[in-house]
């Protein structure tokens, strides 16, 4: 299988610079980064990718099974790490990304030396003390939400998933279908996200970190991200004056600033 | 009287709800028409609530991962299916398009969103939902007896491949495995089963009866499978035994004996020609005596370049009658000259829906082998079997004697 191919991975930047891997989160796809890379390029190698079931990655790949752990997710990253032969990259995952980068940085020491977590959560539904944010009930609202979504997404992704090469009107379904993600992927991708406890994994984190949170971010709120610091030892919190569980697009400038700083500090 | 309207009314009381909000998603602007479904007022939303709050928790969550940063990348999304909250707890299914304003340098500053009433439109989707998965359940059913239904045929295809094997191994032992050589003498043969479930119904064989003479016969057996292979083998070691009789005799043997068995419960007949081969070392002929029961007449292919069909007198289908009459009939094989045994498999084969082949296509074929090796001939007529556009629907055995050259 190509790997590259199958998880649409690009690359753009300085060839000869330190990679760093840029990974979406949920309900998205790698044009996310469009306000992040310019700011990595000038002295980074950036490598994008869409997972499985994302974007414009083969959805022919798909696997339920494969897919309903974050292991699954890890796997790939540790794949495309291999077909891109990374040695020491800088992971830089958004959201679950982020504790899916703590996996594949567990699985492959080698290719992965440092992370960077924006808007991470080790675990989204409420646990005894651990406030996580959610309620059980409040998850499965979001699955029949994606469900009730179901006919207006699939018809309006249909165009995209055939991917014509032969119809260049398809050009200009892609630009409107930003975030583009197969309806019953999605809600795989969903349930395992958002049912996901990598709470026990953050000790296992043994390489540099920068932990990314927003003042306001309902999906991973700043007890989670104080959480996360305390649990990864030696992690960095930056804390962005922005709002939503996107900082790297409501407030790409002091984003792209913690990261470059912390690229930098790295040496 | 001209009726006119005010931008700001046409705002307030829509047909839609109209909201605008900072790029953070607080409320700056709200229309009536949609305060009035909220059930709150204007002092509670403005600047105090965010557009998420007005979700239910899943809305907000899918907001918060795919409206939110779709419409930050791409500035405007439509046609989103959410749930309003309503202040009384109740639930309100909308469909909400946006778009961002941006100022003068490009900067986004507002989000306007148009929210329409999806109450009817939700019912609507809900049994269509509803009827997908009635759909998907079917389909996966049908998936599952087609899933069966494949394991099913693949254990008949593994049953009829074990039946075909057996039966290939008894085909085998109603038939030589391979002629013996004959001194002065040159054989071939063909053999083709109509079907590969069915045991055939020919049977041929060459063998020693003492010193001097050999014996052969070929016949075929009226039907096909077992009970005709019972016969089959009946008749072939009859004719065997026999064999030290005369001919003629052989056949009445083999009469009475069909006759017998059969005549009280399931009528079997067979056709067959039986007969010894005399080579003579010193002239290299062959003396052949033989007899026939209902069989097609063997045809005499001499090497000088004729080919005639020896016809003997009598000869009755064997089984019918409870005795009968089988006269021999002699014959001298000079040097080259071939004797062809066939079952009529060979002449009744159909070259196309309405033509047989014919006993008239098989002799002038067989003139052109005059003189030719007994294999080729034999290999002549199986191309030529095979080559017809209708599938052979009858076995076929061939024999042929050639007194060597």
């Amino acid at each position: 299988m190509n790997i590259l191919r199958r998880n649409n991975v690009t690359t753009t930047g300085t060839p000869d610079g330190r990679t760093v891997l840029l990974a979406h989160g949920f309900g998205c796809d790698q044009n996310m980064w469009r306000l992040t890379v310019p700011a990595l390029a000038a002295d980074h190698r950036v490598a994008l990718f869409d997972y499985v079931g994302a974007g414009r990655s083969d959805l022919t790949a798909f696997d339920p099974q494969r897919y309903s752990t974050l292991e699954g997710y890890a796997d790939d990253v540790v794949e495309v790490c291999t077909a891109l032969d990374l040695h020491d990259a800088v992971f830089v995952g958004h959201s679950v990304s982020a504790m899916i980068g703590v996996l594949a940085a567990r699985k492959a020491p080698e290719r992965i030396g440092a992370l960077v977590m924006v808007a991470p959560s080790p675990c989204y539904l409420n646990d005894g003390d651990y406030r996580g944010g959610f309620d059980r009930a409040d998850i499965e609202e979001l699955l029949a939400s994606l469900e009730s979504n179901y006919l207006g997404w699939s018809s309006a992704m249909a165009p995209v998933i055939m991917g014509n090469p032969e119809r260049p009107e398809l050009g200009e379904e892609l630009t409107t279908s930003f975030c583009a993600t197969d309806p019953a992927m999605a809600r795989v991708f969903a349930r395992t996200t958002f049912l996901s406890d990598s709470r026990d994994d953050l000790a296992s984190v043994k390489v540099p970190t920068l932990i990314l949170e927003a003042t306001e971010d309902v999906i991973a709120p700043r007890a989670v991200g104080a959480y996360t610091h305390a649990a990864i030892e030696g992690s960095k919190l930056v804390t962005l004056d922005a709002t939503g569980h996107c900082p790297h697009l409501s407030a790409p400038a002091a984003t792209n600033r913690a990261i470059t700083e912390f690229l930098a500090d790295l040496g | 009287m001209i009726v006119t309207d005010s931008t700001e009314e046409v705002y307030e009381t829509a047909p839609s709800g109209h909201l605008s909000t900072t790029m953070d998603g607080t409320i700056v602007k709200i229309n009536a028409t949609l305060l009035g479904w909220l059930g709150l007022t204007r002092d509670a939303v403005i600047g105090r609530m965010r557009f998420a709050d007005l979700l239910t928790i899943g809305g907000r969550l899918y907001n918060e991962t795919h409206l939110a940063p779709s419409l930050r990348m791409q500035g405007a999304v439509s046609g989103i299916a959410l749930e309003l909250k309503r202040d009384d707890g109740g639930r309100f299914p909308v469909l909400v398009s946006s778009v961002v304003k941006y100022d003068e340098t490009g900067e986004p500053v507002l989000i306007r969103t148009t929210v329409f009433d999806a109450q009817i439109r939700r019912a609507y989707e809900e049994e269509l939902l509803r009827g997908r998965q009635v759909a998907e359940e079917a389909r996966q059913q049908a998936d599952l007896a087609r899933h069966e239904a494949e394991i099913a045929h693949r254990q008949a295809e593994a049953d009829r491949a074990q039946l075909q094997d057996a039966l290939s191994v008894l085909q085998q032992a109603l038939l030589p495995e391979r002629l013996p050589d004959v001194p002065g003498l040159e054989t071939a043969s063909y053999y083709h089963t109509a079907s590969a479930i069915q045991l055939g119904g020919d049977f041929y064989d060459l063998f020693a009866v003492d010193q001097e003479r050999w014996g052969f016969f070929l016949g075929d057996v009226c039907g096909k499978g077992p009970a005709a292979a019972a016969v089959t083998s009946l008749a072939r070691y009859t004719l065997r035994a026999a064999a030290l009789h005369d001919p003629g005799s052989a056949l009445a043997a083999l009469n009475a004996l069909l006759n017998e068995r059969f005549a009280t419960g399931d009528p079997r007949y067979c056709t067959a020609v039986f007969g010894t081969l005399r080579p003579d070392p010193d002239t290299g002929q062959v003396a052949v005596e033989f007899a026939s029961g209902g069989h097609p007449p063997p045809l005499l292919i001499r090497a000088g370049g004729t080919a005639d069909f020896v016809h003997t007198t009598d000869g009755t289908l064997l089984g019918i009658l409870p005795s009968g009459e089988f006269p021999p009939t002699q014959l001298l094989l000079e040097p080259g000259d071939t004797l062809l045994l066939y079952t009529d498999g060979l002449t009744e084969a159909r070259v196309d829906e309405d033509e047989f082949y014919g006993e008239q296509a098989l002799r002038t074929l067989a003139l052109r082998y005059a003189g030719a090796p007994a294999s080729e001939l034999v290999e002549a007529l199986s191309e030529v079997l095979t080559s017809f556009g209708v599938p052979l629907a009858d076995d076929t055995a061939l024999l042929a004697l050639r007194a060597t050259p």
